[in-house]
């Protein structure tokens, strides 16, 4: 508090410098404390969708929800799924206190996310026609949401920092509610077997477009740059990808399961894995909302909102 | 009466007892199954959190209670949750019906007001019934109630809130939940029921008699219905049938093949 007075008599310059010094020792900024433009602008873009993508996320598992086939994995999958929709939940508030001061509301996002200029994680726009894919998506996309978000667990802002920490502690549980799904796929008959490897077959090239292009010039545009100057994050896509690879390309064939790609090896010179690059122009157009599944989950969303809406006006009139 | 375990039981008590834990676990498992539809599609975020988490204690009910018959040799948890016909479920008809037209993942045009209403009112009458259940004769019953009863309290406060504000809200709210209400108590009676043998379970100690339990759900709801200044319907219909007698409607066949295709894609298999 005192430094957000001290910082009212300074000019936009040094406050900037002051901004930048603070969080250089590591300080964390918090949501009322003066930040640059393009600082809030970036995290209420970051922040807005990794919250949405989590309240999409809820969507291609909610259909194995009521379907999960015994008690045990239906409470696990519950368990599962409310979570993610409570992750959606905490980033949202922060989002909204970010959004605050220019005048923008929840309302605003979700009337974002049904234009399309807000977009959500592209994995939650691919299909996931079995139980199989249910355990992948426990398995390997909640893994790399691990890797992503550990990556930002000390990032300079604050609220988000704390929402991640408590989100990576419980994206750990789904990890292995996953795998804990596809080790019972894994061990059991040919018909489950030959689900998960399917489930694999076609994450695959969702999995290593998770991470984003590794640079701008793969599509025009990449906000890695800003996040990592205003150290928000640490590590490179490219980097993280990696990382992913290090973690689950020997448990994937650990348990007998072949990764699709032919050309996939570690290179003991270069020190990192070597792979066939994603269509990036699919990728594009998927986080365009013209995915497999884009359109279906956004209807969904929207006519349940729609549904909604007395409920909200009822809540409304009772403020 | 004393308590009694399962080696002394007689025919007609371990019939009745059988009976009132089928009824227990499939009205709580196919509650909790309409609930796991709403996931996602809750009116907002914050009461889809709190929804599914009652969702998810409710499933947990079912499946504790199915734990007793497994226990009682009726087989195992996941068969009887998985894959009984619908002439063999035992849960009230209410708690069966489709939460709206629509699917859960195509156009659900899902009525919240029933919603709100429907599990109000039967997490009241679960409540009364664990309440009475503390003191069954049968002693792992009666464990039961008591851990049930703790989570009971939350989900209670919980709808009793939504039921009040939105009874009060006025308008457009006010009109969809007196349908809902009315909707609700034309098959109330099947939730109040507690089956064709209903006598062997108050006779044996099990649980008290339906007569009892619903007065004091009305002795309960009564205040809250005075408090927004509405009379309480008292019509307590089963419209579309008994299901404590295996009575049931289309809705619990379709809703069983959706929860069970999985677990049908091979039964013996561990999943």
């Amino acid at each position: 508090m005192s430094k957000a007075i001290f910082n009212e008599k300074l000019t936009n310059e040094e406050k900037y410098d002051h901004f930048i010094k603070r969080i250089t020792e590591g300080e964390k900024i918090e949501a009322d404390d003066w930040m640059p433009d393009d600082y809030r602008e970036t995290l209420i873009k970051l922040i807005s969708m990794h919250g949405i993508s989590e309240i999409m996320g809820a969507l291609p598992e909610k259909e194995w929800v009521p379907k999960a086939p015994s008690l045990r994995r239906k409470l696990g999958i519950m368990a599962k799924v409310q979570d993610e929709m409570g992750h959606g939940q905490l980033l949202l508030r922060v989002a909204e206190d970010l959004m605050k001061p220019l005048g923008r509301t929840r309302e605003n996002i979700m009337q974002d996310l049904f234009s399309g200029r807000l977009k959500f994680h592209n994995v939650f726009h691919m299909e996931a026609p079995t139980w199989g894919d249910a355990g992948l998506i426990g398995w390997l996309v909640d893994g790399a949401a691990i890797i992503s978000q550990t990556n930002m667990l000390d990032a300079s802002y604050g609220p988000y920092a704390r929402a991640l920490k408590r989100i990576c502690a419980e994206e750990v549980f789904h990890a292995q509610h996953g795998e804990s799904i596809i080790i019972a796929l894994a061990e059991g008959t040919s018909e489950q077997r030959k689900m998960v490897q399917d489930a694999i077959n076609r994450w695959w090239e969702a999995l290593l477009m998770f991470f984003g292009p590794a640079d701008a010039t793969t599509t025009g545009t990449s906000k890695q740059d800003t996040t990592i100057k205003y150290r928000i994050r640490t590590k490179t896509n490219e980097e993280l990808r990696q990382d992913f690879f290090t973690k689950y390309i020997p448990r994937v064939l650990s348990l007998g399961l072949t990764i699709p790609d032919e050309t996939m090896h570690f290179n003991q010179e270069k020190q990192q894995w070597i792979y066939e690059q994603p269509d990036w122009s699919r990728f594009k157009e998927i986080i365009r909302n013209n995915g497999p599944k884009s359109r279906e989950r956004l209807e969904l969303r929207e006519t349940t909102y729609h549904e909604n809406q007395w409920v909200r006006n009822a809540l409304n009139m009772a403020k | 009466m004393s308590k009694i375990d399962i080696h002394q039981m007689d025919a007609a008590f371990k019939s009745a007892l059988t009976d009132l834990l089928y009824q227990l676990a499939d009205d709580d498992f196919i509650l909790a199954y309409r609930g796991s539809e709403w996931l996602g599609l809750a009116p907002h975020i914050e009461e889809d959190v709190a929804f599914s988490s009652i969702s998810q204690d409710t499933m947990g009910h079912a499946s504790m209670f199915y734990q007793l018959l497994e226990d009682l040799g009726e087989g195992k948890v996941d068969d009887l949750a998985h894959s009984r016909k619908a002439k063999d479920r035992r849960n009230a008809i209410l708690l069966e019906m489709v939460n709206g037209p629509g699917h859960y993942l195509k156009k659900p045009q899902y009525d919240w007001a029933f919603a709100v209403v429907r599990n109000y009112f039967y997490v009241q009458m679960k409540k009364i019934r664990m309440d009475s259940l503390k003191n069954s004769s049968y002693e792992p019953l009666a464990q039961i109630a008591i851990n049930v009863n703790l989570e009971l309290y939350y989900h209670l406060l919980h709808w009793r809130t939504w039921f009040v504000q939105l009874m009060q809200a006025g308008d457009e709210a006010r009109k969809r939940m007196d349908a809902a209400i009315n909707r609700v108590f034309d098959d109330f009676g099947g939730v109040l029921s507690l089956g064709p043998l209903e006598d062997e379970m108050s006779k044996s100690g099990l649980i008290e008699p339906e007569e009892i339990l619903k007065k004091k759900w009305i002795l309960v709801m009564e205040p809250v219905f005075d408090s927004i200044n509405v009379s309480m319907p008292t019509n307590f219909g089963m419209k579309n049938g008994n299901g404590r007698k295996g009575e049931h409607t289309e809705d619990l066949d379709t809703a069983l093949s959706i929860l069970s295709e999985v677990y049908h894609v091979n039964p013996a298999a561990a999943w």
